[in-house]
């Protein structure tokens, strides 16, 4: 079985917390929290991810920011944008993003 | 020409979870269909069934308006921002959970089970302040009408959301039907049956089936029997 590093990048710990704990559930897919655009991108350029999520409480223009350092610095890694902060569309999303990477 | 897309009811995914029975006509949690991801803003159209007593713990969402309109029996409502209410058949409950909410939905029945459509929409604004509300309708006495329970104007009927959508409940009699026009173009609507058959577009339709339809300006909607539906107008681009 392939393991999926997803990399999660908000500010609302608790709602990043419940993400993290939904994915890493699953078996097949490991949860890396950052908390900025910063961290997020510094992590992204010392390790491999299968998918960016954009977690609860960006901003927009810290997003947009985000996705222009990403398409740069990891072009092929797929971003998608989590709605709702629990598990009703998390998986959806995922299989969403991966499907289309 | 307009635009259509059927969902019956026994098309839909179904989740049982002993305490909760959820039938849901897009994808959610377990539940993945690549063809039924949304329809327009609408995301979510979960028809639950919760046994008395029990219900969801506290649980996070941020970004979303929800929805609930209880069918039958109650629901005890707590939140993040200390609104302690119960909700019952013929009211309305909206959140919208903006920067970040927690909430839980308990049936306090311990005798019956709670029935109630929990609809998710994307908000037009993101991060704004989490708010709830809660109204009486006084949609279930009319009939033969369409009644607005939801828009996105404060001072207009019903509850309001941060979207550009339209919700109307109606229930009408045998071979009664109407045109419902559209209020914003670009929108389009999901029509749910709760009760008997409908026809739309040429498509019958029966309790609990689904029917989208867009890029038109209106349509009609002719009850075959004696009817209860609800119409969602989303925009089909957000």
């Amino acid at each position: 079985m392939q393991v999926i590093e997803i990399l999660i990048v908000g500010t609302n710990k608790p709602i990043l917390a419940t993400i993290e704990r939904l994915i890493n559930k699953e078996g097949q897919w490991v949860a890396t929290l950052s908390y900025s655009v910063k961290e997020a991108t510094s992590i992204c350029l010392e390790k491999d991810f299968g998918l960016l999520l954009i977690g609860a409480g960006l901003g927009e223009d810290e997003e947009v920011a985000l996705k222009q350092q990403i398409a740069i610095l990891r072009p092929k890694l797929p971003v998608v944008k989590h709605y709702g902060g629990g598990s009703g569309l998390l998986f959806a999303e995922i299989y969403q993003a991966l499907a289309t990477s | 020409m307009a635009q259509t897309v059927v969902h019956k009811a026994n098309t839909r995914g179904v989740a049982d979870h002993g305490w909760l029975k959820s039938y849901q006509s897009f994808s959610f949690a377990g539940y993945y269909n690549p063809e039924r991801i949304n329809f327009g803003a609408l995301r979510v159209l979960n028809d639950d069934i919760v046994t008395g007593g029990m219900g969801f713990g506290e649980h996070p969402h941020d970004n979303m308006e929800i929805i609930s309109i209880p069918l039958e029996g109650e629901l005890q409502h707590k939140d993040s921002m200390g609104n302690t209410a119960t909700i019952k058949a013929g009211e309305i409950q909206v959140m919208s959970a903006g920067t970040g909410i927690y909430h839980s939905e308990y049936n306090p029945d311990a005798s019956k089970p709670a029935k109630f459509l929990q609809i998710w929409l994307f908000p037009n604004k993101r991060n704004v302040t989490p708010r709830y509300d809660q109204i009486l309708l006084d949609a279930t006495e009319q009939k033969n009408e369409f009644v607005q329970i939801l828009s996105p104007n404060a001072d207009d009927a019903g509850v309001w959301i941060y979207q550009d959508a339209w919700f109307n409940l109606a229930k009408f009699d045998a071979e009664t039907s109407k045109t419902y026009q559209l209020h914003k173009k670009g929108n389009g609507v999901y029509i749910f049956v709760l009760k008997g058959e409908v026809e739309v577009n040429g498509q019958v339709l029966e309790t609990r089936d689904g029917f989208g339809i867009w890029e038109t300006d209106s349509f009609a909607v002719k009850a075959i029997t004696d009817a209860e539906f609800l119409l969602m107008e989303v925009p089909m681009e957000f």
